[in-house]
């Protein structure tokens, strides 16, 4: 970013100069100044004009398509901190983040807890998160972590990142989600390997379930949401939440989109699919898949 | 799925009840209530007593006269500033205080309406207006043409918008104004169900006709109505800008009015385009309004580009330097402008190889945008500068743009961007190349072109002290938000917790007021040279002595005809070239001139549309009806209104071209 600035410093002041030096120089009171009202083409000053900033475009492409390839959040991380190597065998840490209308809600499936409006990591783990929301797109923003990135309801995004240093952070909503959107900010603690393993043990203390029943009431709108901790979380619920099937009786998308994809269910059962009678549950979803599959196989 | 509204519905009167109007429980909002009723009553009250009513009928509402409809583009604009500034003073004062405990005086709600409100009305009904004004006003007498292709159509195309302005001025008192930021991007997957989003999409919708109709009319005036020898490439800059604005106007606004289709039907009918539900996606919405709205910001900009182009030509008293390559800058923003969409949502996480894709497409346009500004600087190279207050408005844009546009730049470095975006940094950039080059231009554009329009010049001390306001105020007021920017804080929050901010929020306050000076002195400009127009009379009709385009040539203010005879052109800067080869103006000879009737139809017509809106906004579902039929027969009677056109004759053109010999030969 700096350097970006830099080379284009290198046209900005310089015209900035010239507009104030020739305005001061070429005043109508200043009669030594040369006048020349038919002077309006220079072959030579136009290839300039035109190709040093093509030139400084040219340098600043090549650096933005390095560093967005380098930084882009899906990419998986090549070092911990400029002076330490990335070990291999380390898991990253996966967190799963639902952005709701007003509030954030950390699934931790490794450690098996959720929280709301409170999010922590052990220094130097690499940290995988992956979003998405409930219903207003909102964006994931930690500034001491790394860039923003979008929560889109029935979408995932995600962002790789790592904390360097042991703090307490500022995390917010960086996208305007409406009336709560102000309070929607929540703290960031970058913590020691023990201290994050009290931390988790805070809310294995708590004796709360995260399930879909709870996950309802919590996903109605509220405004500066106090923090909440969850023992545990029933399995398989960040995925209806992604796909939008919490509650009870309601399809899938992944599982809408799959049998669309397929010509929709009324097509396959014309194309002779043995299909359950509910396709929309989870189980018999994968079913479906999988009967999918292997009739691609057989027409093979 | 869209819910369905829970608001309580009757059917004479739809959604309105008691509650509908704020001022119950708002006192903001009613003593503004009552300040407009006494302002409008005073208004009318001294309309009636100065017998205005006829003139103001006959000479303006059914004008058709592409000047006096650009004047009246002009004074939309302006009066509209005035309420959107209102708006950005609100949010500057909520922003200052509102910290810790303090949480403002603006309820969240308040507040959220109060933002939307400020950019949909600074984009929609201050910039457009005052930009199309300006081409109305300007383009026929540039290209030496009587009026537009078509003048009836100009009318209607002005009163549509009006009638946006209008609906959003409505939604102060009766209901609320959305909440949704200005291009409705937020609370899409909820369906939120007030009339806030409503009163938007109708206000948009309305104006749009007016503003893709007058696209069309102003293209075609520029293809067809050419004065003899004036090929494209000998049309005045701030014509080609215009043309190309206008293709852009006409091939993108149909975007943004079906996006606003869409979204109505998902509010009206149920249907799932852009909710989260049976496969509506509301990314679809976004992808489309930025396809819309990048084009937007250069339909904004060109224009100015072209007034800046005739102005520093003018005041250096020196051919434009680089005519065609300005052309050819001008072309290529027009049509890269259209690839550079998505650098609105690079953080949607769309992949490395797409965002580098956008962000480099982004830099591009910088170039020629550069080579622009290259073009003005070296325009003023071996000229002999006068400093009026375009030329200060010229030089200052000229600097404050150059920081703006390197400040997009930055923005456009995607992994820059992914610490930037949405931050008060995004804020600060934009109003950088919004105030300090749309903004500055017309600014400037106005104190050039009034002389042309009234006959008489604008005092330049109150000039002057505007152009140093605005300047001044604006970098006290943004440059705090690119710092707060960089600090990570975003856009649209109505309260921080973080105290060491506040001091910065409030030097952006006191940037705001000396704005508000600037805003004040502009109108004291207006008023002081209204006073003085006698000392400040243009007899000549050549303005500034240096004016090189054809709207010099003709007197100041223009007959309505513009032109006893129509022009030949020879070179670029037509008038410059007439009068280096002793142009001798016609005095005899002259013919009946045929010319378009004034009519109220486009009044009527869009008056009944805005009732339409009004009705659809608020679920009257009796009223829609109605005025829908009223639309279409309204529109029916006028397609047989024969009375379409007089003739000025001769005699009347002699007389008028006689008294202008007198005025010139009275002030040599």
């Amino acid at each position: 970013m700096v350097t970006a600035t830099l080379l284009m410093l290198v046209i900005i002041v310089p015209v900035i100069l010239l507009t104030l030096l020739f305005a001061w120089k070429y005043r109508q009171s200043n009669n030594e100044a040369e006048y020349d009202p038919e002077w309006h083409h220079s072959t030579a000053l136009e290839l300039v004009i035109w190709s040093v900033p093509l030139i400084i475009i040219i340098a600043l492409g090549t650096l933005t398509w390095i560093t967005t390839h380098k930084l882009d959040p899906y990419r998986p991380l090549d070092r911990i901190s400029e002076t330490k190597p990335l070990d291999p065998n380390v898991k990253p840490l996966e967190v799963q983040v639902v952005a709701m209308d007003w509030k954030w809600m950390f699934i931790y499936p490794e450690q098996g807890i959720a929280t709301v409006n409170e999010l922590a990591a052990p220094v130097d783990r690499p940290i995988l998160f992956k979003l998405t929301a409930t219903n207003t797109m909102s964006a994931f923003y930690v500034p001491d972590l790394a860039g923003m990135i979008y929560a889109m309801p029935g979408m995932q995004t995600q962002l790789n990142a790592v904390i360097n240093r042991e703090g307490v952070f500022r995390g917010l909503n960086s996208h305007y989600s409406g009336a709560g959107f102000s309070g929607m900010t929540f703290k960031f603690h970058g913590l020691s390997n023990e201290g994050f393993d009290a931390w988790v043990q805070k809310a294995k203390d708590e004796n709360t379930v995260l399930d879909r029943d709870s996950y309802l009431n919590l996903v109605k709108p509220s405004e500066r949401h106090p923090v909440t901790r969850f023992s545990s979380v029933q399995e398989g619920l960040y995925d209806r939440v992604l796909n939008m099937c919490v509650e009870e009786g309601k399809m899938c998308m992944h599982h809408m989109m799959a049998i669309d994809a397929a010509g929709g269910a009324a097509y396959m059962k014309a194309a002779g699919l043995n299909l359950p009678d509910d396709v929309c549950s989870v189980e018999n979803a994968d079913q479906v898949v999988a009967l999918m599959d292997q009739r691609a196989l057989a027409q093979q | 799925m869209s819910e369905p509204t829970t608001m309580p519905h009757d059917p004479l009167l739809g959604r309105i009840t008691w509650d509908s109007i704020p001022m119950v429980h708002e006192p903001i909002v009613l003593w503004t209530f009552i300040a407009v009723v006494l302002g409008g009553l005073v208004m009318l009250a001294a309309l009636t007593k100065f017998k205005l009513w006829g003139p103001l009928w006959r000479d303006w509402i059914c004008s058709i006269d592409h000047k006096k409809i650009g004047i009246m583009y002009i004074i939309l604009g302006i009066v509209m500033l005035l309420r959107g500034f209102a708006d950005a003073v609100m949010m500057r004062i909520q922003q200052a205080m509102a910290f810790g405990d303090n949480l403002g005086y603006l309820p969240p709600h308040h507040y959220d309406q109060i933002f939307t409100a400020h950019g949909v009305i600074m984009i929609f009904f201050v910039a457009m207006p005052l930009v199309t004004g300006f081409m109305n006003y300007l383009i026929p007498l540039q290209i030496g043409a009587r009026d537009v292709s078509f003048p009836f159509l100009n009318n209607f195309s002005f009163w549509m918008t009006t009638t946006g302005a209008i609906l959003v001025m409505v939604s102060l008192f009766l209901g609320e104004f959305s909440t949704s930021g200005w291009l409705a991007l937020s609370n899409l997957g909820n369906q939120n169900p007030g009339v806030g989003l409503d009163y938007y999409i109708w206000a948009l919708q309305l104006s749009g006709v007016g503003t893709t109709l007058s696209g069309i009319n102003l293209i075609v005036t520029i293809i067809k109505m050419r004065a003899p020898g004036m090929n494209l490439m000998k049309m005045p800059v701030f014509v080609w800008t215009s043309l190309c604005t206008n293709a852009l106007i006409v091939a993108s606004f149909p975007i943004l009015t079906a996006a606003l289709v869409l979204m109505s039907m998902d509010r009206y009918f149920g249907t799932n385009f852009f909710t989260n539900e049976l496969g509506g996606n509301p990314m679809l919405y976004v992808n489309l309004i930025w396809i819309w709205g990048h084009p937007e910001v250069y339909i904004l900009i060109l224009p100015v580009f072209g007034i800046f182009s005739e102005i520093v030509a003018t005041y250096s008293k020196k051919r434009l330097f680089g005519y065609t390559s300005m052309v050819y800058a001008t072309v290529c923003i027009t049509v890269l402008s259209w690839l550079v969409w998505l650098h609105h949502f690079f953080t949607m996480g769309s992949g490395a190889a797409v965002n580098t894709f956008f962000g480099i497409t982004t830099m591009i346009i910088s170039i020629p945008t550069g080579a622009k500004i290259f073009n003005w600087l070296f325009t003023m190279y071996k000229g002999r500068i006068e400093f009026k207050p375009p030329m200060l408005w010229t030089i200052g844009f000229m600097c404050t743009f150059a920081i703006g546009g390197m400040t997009g730049v930055l923005l456009a470095v995607p992994p820059a961007d992914f610490v930037l975006h949405n931050s008060l940094f995004l804020i600060a950039h934009f109003h950088n190349v919004i105030i300090g080059g749309v903004v500055f231009g017309l600014l400037a554009g106005i104190n050039y072109w009034f002389p042309k329009a009234f006959g008489y010049r604008l005092n330049e001390f109150w000039g002057k002290v505007s152009f140093w306001c605005w300047l001044v105020g604006f970098w006290v007021a943004f440059t705090p938000l690119y710092i707060l920017g960089l600090m990570g804080v975003t856009r649209r929050a109505n309260h921080f917790d973080d105290q060491s901010l506040q001091i910065w929020f409030v030097i952006a306050a006191v940037g705001v007021a000396i704005i508000a000076a600037g805003i004040g002195a502009f109108l004291l400009q207006l008023v002081v040279s209204y006073f003085q127009r006698d000392k400040l009379r243009d007899n000549n009709g050549d303005t500034w002595g240096s004016g090189r385009t054809l709207e010099w040539a003709t007197s100041s203010p223009p007959p309505v005809y513009n032109f006893a005879k129509t022009p030949v052109v020879h070179d670029v800067d037509a008038w410059w070239d007439m009068k280096k080869h002793g142009y001798q103006r016609p005095t005899k000879g002259f013919e009946d001139l045929h010319m378009p009737s004034n009519t109220g139809a486009g009044f009527v017509i869009s008056m009944i549309a805005m009732v339409l809106g009004f009705a659809l906004i608020w679920h009257v579902w009796w009223l829609a009806i109605v005025s829908f039929i009223g639309v279409v027969v309204s529109s029916i009677i006028h397609t047989f209104n024969y009375n379409r056109d007089y003739y000025i004759p001769a005699a009347e053109v002699q007389a008028t071209e006689d008294a202008r010999t007198e005025q010139l030969a009275r002030h040599v």
